[in-house]
């Protein structure tokens, strides 16, 4: 890669005005919910980690990767799992008994 | 695996992200929306782990089992109020995994000798934005536990030297892109991130936190998105992007609901010590009720809004919140609750609360909602909030709250507020409300009295409450 990875910067900006346009829409009262789950979702650097922790490049890389690995995965498994449990608890009123 | 599959992979699972942050949109579309997500990660997690360079399990599998007991532990057992926290030290996690992948690329590149310049900027990126975070996040987590001092840390020349510090940094930065084989420098400027992360947070408060965090997400993110630059990784850039865009929009509402601007919030440092003699020290009184004047007033109201703040959380009071809200509902009073978007450390904070307390989200309102019908309100009951109902923030221009966006707390009939003491709120603005004439103040712990209350309604005979309702609401 010689050149600036304009394509690659495409990618990210367009990506960047439809997550905007999407996360607008959604309500105050998810907030947290959201910040979780994008939380989980940031997760995905896992992707880079797997890779700097299993192509057997030397020792340190390895550790370092698997430092990664486990930073990453912390993030995914307990940033979805929180955000389900949280938003099990949101429920409608149920309709009066009258 | 199949270079074409993978790729398809990596698609479906950017796909599967958007449509997932896509039905966050409502609460009934939500659970399925994480599911989507999840999907979509396994599948991308899958790939990678099909891909031919990875030729080592062992290490990975490791990773993979200590982080998910790590996370499954976090995810069950953290308590609901402890959720900032949480949301603190995991941006902390993402950032150390994108940071240790970026130093890990630039030693395997014979320490930035086989790295051309686009890719060192990336880099650079990913390393800035990561170390940052990391340490920032860590601050924040420490702030929020109460483990280090949450009021703001100020010294003499503080914006200054963070300002010169990052200044060197960015200097670094410029050189490395240009000279990418200088490995010092490259360590050194995370070493300078990890810094600055910890001196940029120190001066926040802690009402100032869910700007911060929301800021930290966005920081997170980006740093993903840069991995994805620099290992040239689609569904990396994708995932990051949304992160990014995501918590840059809600660090930009969180302003936006306290009337400040990012760098006043990132270099105000509102709630210090204020330099100047108090202007005003007029003796004022108030008026202190006990639960029983509350009871008094409450038993015959017909209408009844509740505005929680960062207080409630504090003494754990959603539970008694909602038994007292649930008394009052089966006297036939109507009841809401007005949810502030600062209202808390974290943005959604008390919605998440109320929910855990079972109270339906369709009671909780958003201050568009509900503002214009505190005219028509018998009760505003103010639990642990402060800046939120101060009518400062209308009229008094030399207050920092001025011209923030405020509950109108103060034109219901009679507003009770619970709280500990006549302490002014975060901003260090004495509240107007607390001395008006329709306020009841009920000092004490929040859970305290408000269990105290509950028990008051329970003792009354559901005959003489009946009658009770049919009276007027005393002013006093």
């Amino acid at each position: 890669m010689n050149t600036l990875p304009f394509e690659a910067l495409y990618i990210l900006v367009l990506a960047g005005f439809l997550g905007f346009e999407v996360i607008r829409k959604v309500p105050p009262l998810l907030h947290t919910p959201l910040m979780s789950t994008t939380n989980a979702i940031s997760g995905i650097s896992l992707v880079g980690s797997l890779v700097a922790a299993g192509s057997g490049q030397s020792t340190a890389s390895t550790v370092l990767g698997t430092l990664a690995v486990t930073a990453a995965t912390i993030n995914v498994v307990g940033g979805f799992l929180i955000t389900d449990r949280m938003l099990k608890m949101f429920r409608r009123k149920e309709r009066k008994p009258q | 695996m199949n270079n074409v599959l993978l790729a398809a992979a990596y698609l479906a699972s950017a796909i599967l992200f958007v449509l997932g942050l896509k039905a966050l949109n409502s609460p009934q579309t939500a659970r399925r929306g994480i599911l989507l997500a999840e999907i979509g990660m396994l599948l991308a997690v899958v790939g990678t782990l099909l891909r031919s360079e990875i030729i080592q399990y062992q290490w990975i599998l490791i990773g993979l089992v200590v982080g998910s007991i790590i996370g499954t532990l976090m995810a069950m057992f953290m308590p609901m109020t402890a959720m900032p926290q949480r949301i603190a030290i995991s941006h902390s996690f993402g950032a150390i995994a994108a940071t240790l992948v970026g130093i890990v690329e630039y030693y395997e590149h014979r320490n930035g000798l086989t790295i051309d310049h686009g890719t060192m900027a990336a880099l650079g990126f990913e390393v800035l934005f990561g170390s940052i975070t990391i340490t920032g996040s860590l601050m924040a987590f420490g702030k929020l536990q109460e483990l280090v001092k949450s009021a703001p840390v100020i010294y003499r020349f503080q914006n200054v030297s963070n300002i010169a510090l990052f200044v060197v940094m960015v200097g670094v930065f410029v050189f490395l892109i240009v000279r990418p084989d200088t490995a010092f420098l490259f360590y050194g400027m995370i070493a300078t991130g990890l810094l600055l992360g910890v001196l940029i947070v120190l001066p926040i408060g802690g009402a100032d936190m869910p700007v911060v965090l929301a800021l930290l997400n966005s920081y997170a993110g980006l740093a993903s998105a840069a991995t994805g630059l620099v290992i040239s990784n689609n569904v990396l850039l994708i995932a990051g992007a949304l992160d990014g865009t995501s918590g840059f929009f809600l660090s930009m509402m969180m302003s936006q609901a306290m009337n400040r601007s990012f760098t006043n919030v990132l270099f105000g440092a509102v709630g210090a010590v204020k330099q100047g003699a108090q202007v005003e020290v007029e003796a004022r009184t108030v008026t202190r009720y006990t639960p029983e004047d509350a009871a008094y007033i409450l038993e015959s109201a017909q209408s009844v809004i509740i505005i929680p703040g960062y207080g409630m959380a504090v003494a754990q009071a959603q539970h008694a919140v909602q038994e007292l809200a649930a008394l009052l509902m089966e006297r036939g009073a109507t009841v809401r609750y007005a949810i502030h978007p600062v209202a808390g450390r974290m943005p959604g904070h008390m919605n998440v609360l109320l929910a855990e307390a079972n109270v339906p989200y369709d009671l909780l309102c958003e201050p568009e909602q509900i503002n214009d019908d505190f005219q028509s309100t018998d009760v505003a009951l103010v639990i642990g909030a402060n800046d939120v109902v101060n009518p400062a923030a209308r009229y008094k221009k030399e207050s920092p709250l001025y011209g923030m966006p405020i509950l109108n707390a103060d034109q219901a009939q009679t507003v009770m507020i619970l709280k500990r003491s006549l302490s002014p709120g975060f901003a260090g603005e004495d509240n107007d409300l607390f001395y008006e004439k329709k306020t009841m103040m009920i000092f004490g712990d929040a859970k305290a009295t408000l269990t105290n209350l509950n028990q008051l309604f329970k003792k009354t005979a559901p005959a003489q409450a009946s009658q009770a309702a049919t009276l007027e609401v005393i002013h006093l």
